[in-house]
């Protein structure tokens, strides 16, 4: 056993694991924390998606030892205590999911995406490497989510609550 | 998953004792490998030393004009950098066309560098894998090796080799940095990964306790004008079939440089030397392209399940080169 201090939406937990213990399992299973979805349990689906200090990444590959003390957000923590976060709205009124397995990936790779998109970063659709700021077409927002997999295929849904929400925040 | 010990090593030196002292203790990195053939049952390490805490994480220009990259830069950044994105945008092109964006957020280059292959018998432990378990023969040779190699093969496996970065490194003539406790040295891209022969669990020119340190590129005029192609069977986050990093310089109408390397064809990261040397000093042409091409690929061995990359393979070198010459880099 070892212990290990997460620090999970904005609260901390001293939890003693296994170090074997993925951060998807501590997260679900030891923090009850079930917002976050183990599809394939092989980096193969991006239903764990969680950010990790802003950034996505897939919690079933992630031993959660290796991620004591850094700032991990889920689902929950995306939603907050009220009337949840505006990406989901997007989602709800684009028909971005249907059996919604898929969909708290889905948002928290959107967020952790935008970020990316926003500091800059190419895509392998990006067609001009050095130009400052590729503009978010729906190629791109397709790729840039091409690490989340929805088996009820309401991807035409997904990109358009994206491109709505991100054309939303361009505009604040 | 088997129970390990974990540690997390502050610096390479305890890194360096924590394998030197211990035979089955294993590196972690971004662990998208790792974690997964451990669950998988196919890794099994008593200890697992976390190395990214190490001071691996920069990119740096060297004196003179190479590019120094830590082991431990995760894959998205290295994608992004503004020196790899200007002056080798074949390795930023080649980062982004694997796995996603979260694998590559989590992915460090040496674990790139050494990730395994994803022959499925490999992963599946009721088969038999000459490269999982010496001697107990080859699942894919009889069975179903769509994905894998042409080049490279032998009678005991025919597993391709799976990164996209490495098919890039091979192209720029890339050296990776190793350090043990018994010292530094360099290895060139062209002799760290070994094609299997009668050893397939041999993968690299590295012995187990030692660590990847950094990945050297050196001054190019030729890698600025350079591109990744991916061929795979879908758009996205799929392992290739075939890829092409190419590098070419062009004067007058005559090839004066060229780099190139093939991925998802090949049991090691492919440095094309036969087509480079068909290019080298040829007019700049489809025809010459085409022939080079041909060469590259004459020694391929194809089976019922995978000779189709053959022909994909000559025609993905063709185009990438064209598009070079035509529309140059994509920076
Ligand atoms: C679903 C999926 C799809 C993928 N698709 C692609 C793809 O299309 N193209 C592609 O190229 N890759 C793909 N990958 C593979 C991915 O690129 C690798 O898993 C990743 O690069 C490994 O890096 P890591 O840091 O996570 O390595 P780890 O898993 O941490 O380590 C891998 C191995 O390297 C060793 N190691 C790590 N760092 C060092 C070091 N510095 N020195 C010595 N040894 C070290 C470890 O001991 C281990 O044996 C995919 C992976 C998944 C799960
Ligand atoms: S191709 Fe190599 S890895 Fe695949 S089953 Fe044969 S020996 Fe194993
Ligand atoms: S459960 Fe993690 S990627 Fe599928
Ligand atoms: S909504 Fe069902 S898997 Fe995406």
């Amino acid at each position: 056993m070892v212990e290990v201090r997460l620090r999970v939406n904005g609260a901390d937990a001293s939890l003693d694991l296994p170090p074997q213990v993925s951060l998807l399992d501590a997260l679900r299973e030891r923090l009850g924390l079930t917002g976050t979805k183990k599809g394939c349990d092989q980096g193969a689906c991006g239903a764990c998606t969680v950010l990790a200090d802003g950034e996505r990444i897939n919690s079933c590959l992630a031993l959660a030892v290796q991620y004591a003390g850094r700032e991990i957000t889920t689902i929950e923590g995306i939603a907050g205590d009220g009337p949840g976060h505006p990406l989901q709205a997007a989602f709800v009124r684009n028909d971005g999911l249907q059996c919604g397995y898929c969909t708290s990936g889905q948002i928290c790779s959107a967020i952790g995406m935008l970020a990316e998109h926003g500091a800059g970063m190419p895509s392998a659709v990006t067609e001009h490497l050095c130009a400052d700021g590729a503009e978010l077409t729906d190629d791109e927002i397709r790729e840039r989510m091409s690490g989340n997999l929805c088996r009820c295929g309401a991807y035409n849904g997904i990109v358009d609550a994206i491109r709505e929400f991100a054309a939303a925040e361009a505009e604040r | 998953m088997r129970p390990f010990s974990y540690v997390s090593a502050p610096d390479v030196a305890t890194a360096l004792r924590a394998v030197a002292d211990d035979p089955g203790a294993k590196f972690l990195g971004g662990g998208t490998n790792l974690v997964d053939l451990m669950r998988a049952g196919i890794e099994q390490p008593d200890t697992v030393v976390d190395i990214t805490s190490l001071p691996l994480a920069e990119i740096g220009e060297r004196p003179d004009g190479g590019v120094r990259i830590g082991a431990l830069v995760r894959n998205s950044r290295l994608a992004a950098h503004p020196l790899i994105r200007a002056r080798y945008p074949v390795l930023s092109q080649a980062v982004l066309a694997g796995a996603s964006a979260q694998l590559r957020n989590m992915a460090t280059v040496g674990g790139n560098l050494l990730q395994r292959t994803r022959c499925p018998y490999f992963y599946d432990r009721t088969a038999a894998c000459n490269k999982r378990e010496p001697g107990s023969g080859c699942g894919a040779i009889g069975g179903f090796n769509r994905g894998h190699a042409v080049l490279g093969v032998s009678g005991a496996c025919i597993a391709a080799h799976p990164s996209d970065m490495c098919v890039a490194l091979a192209a720029l003539d890339a050296v990776v940095e190793v350090e043990s406790v018994r010292g530094v040295r360099r290895v060139p891209m062209a002799s760290f990964h070994r094609p299997p022969g009668e050893t397939p669990h041999v993968e690299t020119d590295l012995s187990p306790d030692e660590l990847v340190t950094a990945v050297e590129l050196p001054p190019s005029p030729t890698a600025a004008n350079s591109r990744y192609r991916k061929v795979r069977d879908r758009a996205s986050y799929a392992f290739a079939l075939v890829s092409v990093a190419a590098a070419l310089e062009v004067r007058d109408g005559t090839v004066t440089g060229v780099g190139l390397a093939l991925g998802g064809v090949a049991t090691t990261p492919w440095r094309a030397r036969r087509a480079e040397h068909a290019l080298l000093g040829a007019p700049a042409t489809e025809e010459s392209f085409r022939r080079a091409a041909e060469a590259e690929l004459a020694p391929a061995t194809g089976l019922p399940g995978n000779a189709f990359k053959i022909e994909m393979a000559r025609r993905a070198v063709t185009a990438t080169l064209r598009r070079l010459l035509t529309e140059g880099s994509p920076a």
